[in-house]
């Protein structure tokens, strides 16, 4: 009984130790805790004064300790909106258009203030935004061009890292979308507004958005992002240049680059188009439907001789490879080791696509060299192949006289056991 | 004169005396006696193996950087290295199979009866032994396929309690399957492995040897009531003759696998990429591997690898003492032994297509 009364005071102990527990847990998770008033009242109210909390704990800015009154002054803490929404608090209100720029400013380009949050975050997109289309034609009074929030949402506002960010690489090239594909938006400005659509079929956009390679170029990446112009004609390949290295130095040193910037002609843009390049392909240099050279040559001028001699030697090329590989694909399938031909066959297309690169020195000697590098190890390969199978059928010859000699002593084994046993 | 030699040598080593028990021994005839080859035949795919497998070590150099370049160039540019290499591994699966196909018939005629008690046991280790052969000689050309099931080989022996991960350690060499386990595997498969072999070979045959062929059951019972129903070969030269019809027979089944399906060589092992999708282990580890697969993570509170692997190590032993169980009267042969070795049978069978049907 005594034992069962004290079992009874334990039980009752811990009961109480755990309501305790509880009390002091809630002073401890409400203390420090302050009252924001303005999303009691905005987190009911409809778009474009709604912000819910939900919503607002997503913001990188609510994150780091900011709040609604950091952008629009005011009085977070009190209940009573003619305090909270009072000058005399420093209410700014719904910040303009206008000053949103300015009003982002003011903290992102304070080095000292943004070091406190994060020592690598840049601090010239002001500075940027003011050089930039956007910017230039705001200052003129034109309130229908991006500001920072078009671009980074606002009350939402995620770092460009995260996936959801508007920001982030894979959304780009939508968010710049929401005005430039909207025709009646643009209509004004007298641009095009197929930009996105042209960039959806691009090799840009499969390696981005469907190869899943973030380095892939969306429109910021040729644009520039708080400094967005378009690049100038004549500055091109300057933009590709940045990724598409030597074939920039080649371009740079062609005849075309001079007849180019005589001609005012964009650059790299004339054959393989801005925003809808396609994956380059030798019938570029063909003249079919794909082909880019006739536009400007005649047929049997020079340069057309030229365009034939390179056509035809890559075509050579491919046409090489192919046809090792298909030979030592044949001797593999009889079991034959061709691994050593296999890897060289790399080489072999290595020398193809130098040959290719080549090409934007217009030069057909030197796209040649490439050319006939490739080949002569085609060439050796392929012979690997044809090797391999005379190889394989000597084997085979020398399966059959062995198991002809097996069966005639088989035979003979066996001729010998029935006389022995007889 | 070639009698003149022999003339010459039995002078000096009286050769009649070493050949006469060999032209006393007898072999028994029955309708079953084909069974008896199997043996031989394993025993002499063996002598293949220790042959093909000494060319090999010509050019064969052991180390994580060397190995795969070694047998590759052993396949390409040595005269004929790639017959020698095929040969050696087709003849190591053939050998496993005959092995098998030896042991399963020995369990079935009721070989093992006493007095054959040791001979039953010495070859269900020379078969463990040469499982062994085939687990170490699958790592030495350093493919992606070796490197991974030896990943999942010798994790397995890992999961044996209290010795198993020191067994797993000792056999990696480390921690993890490298270069060392190669070397290691390497220095177990022909040094370690082909000794242990030769000499229980040697018990084996003795055994065969000092007690003579055994007769199945029925036969026995009925050579006891009627003894002119007996029939027995001279095993030199009349059975050795037909045993070399069939050493000739596996000849050409290997040359004919190894020219027309050269043993191939696969890719270079990477241990820095992910194991291929559906790796398996040689044909002769599927059965267990796939039981292993079919056993739940958990049974009860024990853990299912290692209530697997306990369980194919208890199963192994059971059937090492197999003879242990067995009457030595023919008449009074054990049926539920008989009916074991079809369960085992059929169940090693269809495991193992199982396994291989398996994603």
């Amino acid at each position: 009984m005594a034992s069962l009364r004290n079992k009874f005071r334990l039980l009752s102990a811990v009961r109480h130790a755990g309501l305790a527990g509880y009390i002091v847990l809630g002073a401890c998770l409400s203390f420090g805790q302050t009252t924001n008033s303005c999303l009691d009242c905005h987190s009911s109210l409809p778009d474009p004064y709604g912000v819910t909390q939900e919503k607002f704990k997503q913001d990188i800015h609510a994150q780091k300790g900011l709040t609604c009154t950091s952008c629009h002054g005011g009085d977070s803490t009190s209940d009573d909106p003619s305090v909270a929404m009072s000058s005399k608090a420093g209410w700014k209100g719904k910040v303009d258009r206008k000053q949103v720029p300015q009003l982002c400013g003011s903290c992102h380009s304070n080095p000292a203030y943004i070091k406190q949050f994060d020592p690598g975050l840049r601090t010239d997109q002001l500075d940027q935004y003011h050089t930039s289309v956007h910017g230039e034609r705001l200052a003129a009074g034109d309130s229908k061009v991006a500001v920072c929030t078009d671009c980074h949402s606002v009350h939402d506002i995620r770092p460009p890292i995260d996936p959801r960010s508007t920001v982030n690489p894979v959304n780009v090239a939508t968010t710049c979308s929401r005005c430039h594909s909207d025709a009646a938006y643009m209509k004004s400005y007298g641009i095009p507004t197929d930009q996105f659509a042209n960039y959806k079929t691009s090799v840009h956009y499969q390696a981005l958005m469907v190869s899943g390679d973030l380095s892939a170029p969306t429109c910021t990446t040729c644009h520039g992002n708080h400094g967005a112009v378009p690049p100038g004609v004549d500055k091109v390949q300057n933009v590709c240049g940045n990724c598409h290295v030597f074939q920039a130095q080649m371009y740079a040193k062609s005849t075309h680059n001079k007849a180019f910037e005589a001609l005012s002609l964009p650059g790299c843009v004339v054959c393989h188009s801005n925003h809808g390049i396609h994956h380059p392909s030798d019938a570029m240099l063909g003249t079919g439907p794909e082909g880019v050279c006739m536009r400007c040559h005649q047929p049997g001028d020079h340069c057309d001789r030229a365009r034939v001699t390179i056509e035809s030697g890559l075509t050579q090329l491919d046409g090489a490879i192919k046809s090792a590989d298909q030979a030592l694909r044949i001797a593999e399938a009889s079991g034959m080791d061709v691994s050593e031909a296999r890897l060289a066959q790399d080489q072999a297309r290595d020398s193809l696509t130098k040959a290719r690169v080549t090409i934007h020195t217009f030069q057909a000697a030197l796209v040649n060299e490439d050319v006939q590098a490739g080949l002569k190890i085609a060439a050796k390969d392929q012979q690997a192949g044809k090797d391999a199978m005379v190889e394989r059928n000597h084997r085979r010859i020398g399966l059959g006289i062995s198991l002809i000699a097996i069966g005639i002593m088989l035979a003979g084994l066996w001729l010998y056991i029935r006389k022995m046993e007889s | 004169m070639i009698s003149a030699i022999i003339r010459w040598l039995d002078e000096r080593l009286h050769l009649d005396g070493l050949i006469a028990p060999l032209r006393h021994k007898t072999v028994p005839t029955h309708r079953l006696s084909y069974w008896y080859f199997f043996g031989g035949i394993t025993l002499f795919l063996f002598v293949v193996q220790v042959i093909t497998g000494v060319l090999l070590l010509l050019y064969y150099r052991a180390g994580a950087n060397e190995a795969f370049e070694s047998v590759q160039y052993i396949m390409t540019q040595v005269r004929f290295g790639w017959l020698i290499r095929s040969i050696h591994s087709w003849s190591a699966n053939l050998m496993i199979l005959t092995a098998f196909a030896h042991m399963f018939s020995v369990a079935f005629l009721k070989a093992y009866r006493k007095p054959r008690e040791l001979t039953w046991v010495s070859g269900m280790l020379l078969l463990f032994l040469v499982m062994g052969f085939g687990f170490s000689g699958y790592l030495l050309p350093w493919n992606t396929l070796a490197f991974f099931a030896t990943k999942v080989g010798t994790s397995m022996v890992g999961e044996v309690p209290i010795i198993g991960r020191p067994m797993m350690i000792f056999l990696r060499g480390g921690e993890q399957v490298t270069g060392a386990t190669l070397t290691r595997f390497f220095g177990f498969h022909v040094t370690v492995l082909p000794g242990l072999v030769l000499i229980l070979i040697a018990i084996h045959l003795f055994l065969v040897q000092r007690q003579g062929m055994s007769v199945p059951p029925e036969t026995e019972e009925e050579w006891v009531r009627n003894p002119s129903a007996r029939r027995e070969m001279k095993f030199f030269p009349n059975f050795l003759l037909r045993e070399l019809m069939a050493w000739y027979v596996a000849i050409g089944v290997l040359g004919a696998l190894a020219a027309i399906f050269p043993w191939n060589l696969g890719v270079k092992a990477d241990p820095f990429v992910s194991a291929p999708a559906g790796i398996k282990p040689e044909w002769y580890f599927l059965f267990m591997f796939q039981t292993l697969k079919l056993i739940p993570s958990k049974v009860w509170l024990i853990d299912g690898e290692v209530l697997g692997v306990l369980g194919c190590g208890l199963a192994g032993l059971l059937w090492l003492l197999l003879p242990f169980f067995e009457s030595e009267q023919p008449s009074h042969t054990k049926k539920w032994i008989t009916g074991l070795t079809i369960f085992v049978l059929v169940y090693v069978i269809g495991m193992s297509v199982y396994g291989f049907l398996a994603k």
